[in-house]
């Protein structure tokens, strides 16, 4: 990754004329119905959302309106949270993720996540990204260190740590820390992504890294993220669905949905009129 | 002039207040000084008439395979205690650390509140039971109704009314609190985060405990096993009631021994008169048992700077 951030979005504007239509993508993941309650609390109301193949769809809203909760019941993360409750269907390519007979473990090898603060493992780079394979059962050692290395490759981190892979994970900057957990995402080969807030808590120069990079991925996998900012969702989305207090207010092609929402809540949000 | 010094009456106040502190913490660092130099003038140097090691040398002491202070020819080879205490603290190890580690784990991971609610406080009237109650449990249940049954009932092997087994397994469970309170607090220092992304990568729980938790808690871990290890190779009252008062250098744990704890409360209980090396030689096992504690700390210090994982 050589390009500076502007020619990374240059292009990306280019292309963006040419693969944004709706119409042109498949849907991967969708949502039906959904309320989601952390016990007597409801918040989540009735969500029906779908996310479309290869490409990024945005979730935006004031803090609380239930990002992170709508996110996180895409890979039933919400399982591991005691008290919780949620009625209505998600759907992975037709089937229902929380169909009974749905093993957990296999849905988050095919939908992996990217949290807002890096959350390495206090252990080396090399074992970091082979976690995830390892624990699926992958003990061929060549195998391995390929897919460290093309996962690596994909997050954009190979060249600063290919030397040093034996190294601890913990030593890497926030901005390779969250890049390793991206690629340590990917060598599970996942087909959906999903990032609650990936940039946050890094600084701009790292966060275009991330932005130019989740570009790079929704070439070949299926990406949900949150995010805070405005522009950062304007950049790097396809698809936008802003939330407010548990609901889904207006989902639609970002562009559109920046430039012209349907909703008067859309309207104020987004020209920051509250939130 | 509100920058003005504090009346001397307060600033007097905080200094006294400070000194009387430093005084209390500075009680513990001098006690412990007094306590080294004791053990090693009286071992070593003889401040107070001869030293231990003037009478006998370290060789003799550290090499000799019999343990006779009272009865002619007497011999100070210190191995049988050693090897007492060994036995003790093995056995204490392979019952207690397991247990120890596994009750944490379940605390920590598995339990749901309700059920951690009830086993914390059992663990704690456990750890707060004397150590004497431990030696007679040894003594008379341990011995007569698991170690006999098992070892003369099953496999016919001859069971000594006191032995090293039953030692073992008592200090064994008298540890147990320990290593689990401390290795639960070393497992709950891993952050929530680490476990979720674990989750997120498609870990089953089993997964996360054994790869992510345990080896992100390693250095705490390693740090309760030693500091569990130093109390049981300190432990008195129960191995003294349980084990015996033999020194016995021996490969079977089912026979009488005694350990050097054992045998300082034995010397120390009005058998030796003051002066003579068998009263001195209390010194030099006292020494023998404060390095081993010693070294084991140091270990586990160290562990714990070498391992430690910041989390930010
Ligand atoms: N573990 C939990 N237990 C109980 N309530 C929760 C829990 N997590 C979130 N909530 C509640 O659910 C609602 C939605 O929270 P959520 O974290 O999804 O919001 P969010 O949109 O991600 O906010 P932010 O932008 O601040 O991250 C909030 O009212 C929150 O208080
Ligand atoms: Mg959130």
């Amino acid at each position: 990754m050589t390009e500076t951030k502007n020619s990374a979005i240059d292009v990306k504007v280019e292309k963006a004329a040419s693969v944004r239509e709706p119409s042109t993508h498949a849907i991967k993941i969708e949502s039906q119905n959904l309320d989601f309650f952390y016990g007597e609390h409801q918040a989540l109301f009735d969500i029906s959302l779908p996310v479309p193949e290869r490409a990024v769809t945005a979730l935006i809203g004031p803090s609380g309106c239930g990002k992170s909760t709508f996110l996180r019941t895409l890979n039933r993360m919400n399982d591991i949270v005691e008290g919780t409750r949620l009625t209505g269907k998600v759907f992975l390519e037709g089937q229902d993720i929380y169909a009974p007979k749905v093993d957990v473990v296999t849905l988050r090898k095919h939908v992996g996540m990217v949290f807002q603060k890096s959350t390495p493992f206090p252990k080396s780079i090399y074992d970091n990204i082979a976690y995830g394979p390892r624990i699926h059962g992958m003990k061929d050692k060549n195998k391995l260190d390929e897919i460290v290395k093309t996962s690596l490759e994909r997050a954009a981190l190979w060249n600063e740590v290919s030397n040093r892979l034996k190294d601890s994970a913990m030593a890497l900057s926030g901005g390779q820390q969250q890049r390793l957990c991206i690629a340590r995402t990917l060598a599970t080969d996942p087909e959906v992504i999903l990032m609650d807030e990936p940039a946050s808590a890094l600084d701009p120069a790292s966060t275009s890294r991330i932005e130019e990079l989740i570009f790079e991925l929704k070439e070949k996998y299926t990406i949900v993220i949150v995010t805070h900012n405005m522009q950062q969702a304007a950049r790097v989305s396809d698809y936008t669905a802003f939330f407010y207090e548990g609901k889904l207010i207006e989902r639609g092609v970002t562009e559109k949905l920046f430039t012209n929402p349907a909703e008067q809540q859309t309207q104020d949000y987004i020209t920051g009129r509250f939130g | 002039m509100f920058l003005e010094r504090p009346r001397t009456a307060e600033a007097f106040k905080e200094r006294l207040i400070e000194i009387s502190l430093f005084l209390c913490a500075f009680a513990s660092v001098l006690t412990t000084i007094a306590i080294i130099f004791v053990l090693f003038s009286e071992a070593v140097f003889g401040l107070s008439g001869a030293a231990f090691f003037q009478e006998v040398s370290v060789v003799d002491f550290f090499t000799g395979t019999r343990w006779s202070p009272v009865l002619k020819p007497q011999e100070f080879g210190v191995l049988p205690l050693i090897v007492g205490t060994l036995w003790v603290t093995g056995v204490a190890a392979v019952v207690g650390l397991p247990i120890g580690v596994l009750t944490a784990v379940y605390l920590s991971e598995y339990a749901k509140p309700q059920v951690r609610n009830v086993v914390k406080p059992f663990l704690e009237l456990l750890a707060g039971i004397p150590t004497i109650v431990y030696g007679f449990f040894g003594l008379a249940i341990v011995t007569p109704y698991v170690i006999d049954p098992i070892f003369q009932g099953l496999f016919g092997f001859k069971v000594g009314t006191f032995n090293a087994l039953a030692g073992g397994i008592v200090v064994g469970i008298m540890i147990i609190p320990m290593v689990s309170s401390l290795t639960e607090d070393a497992l709950r220092a891993v952050p929530r985060s680490l476990r979720e992304a674990g989750y997120a990568l498609g870990s089953t729980k089993f997964d996360v405990v054994v790869k992510i938790v345990l080896p992100a808690a390693f250095s705490g871990v390693v740090s309760a096993f030693l500091l569990a290890i130093s109390r049981a190779v300190g432990e008195t009252m129960a191995v003294a009631i349980a084990c015996g008062s033999k020194p016995n250098l021996t490969a079977n744990p089912l026979e009488q021994i005694q350990t050097m704890t054992a045998y300082i409360v034995q010397a120390t209980g009005g058998e030796a008169a003051a002066g003579t090396v068998q009263y001195q030689s209390v010194y030099a096992v006292g020494l023998t048992l404060f390095l081993m504690t010693l070294v084991l700390n140091i270990i586990s210090q160290w562990v714990m700077r070498r391992y430690r994982e910041v989390y930010q």
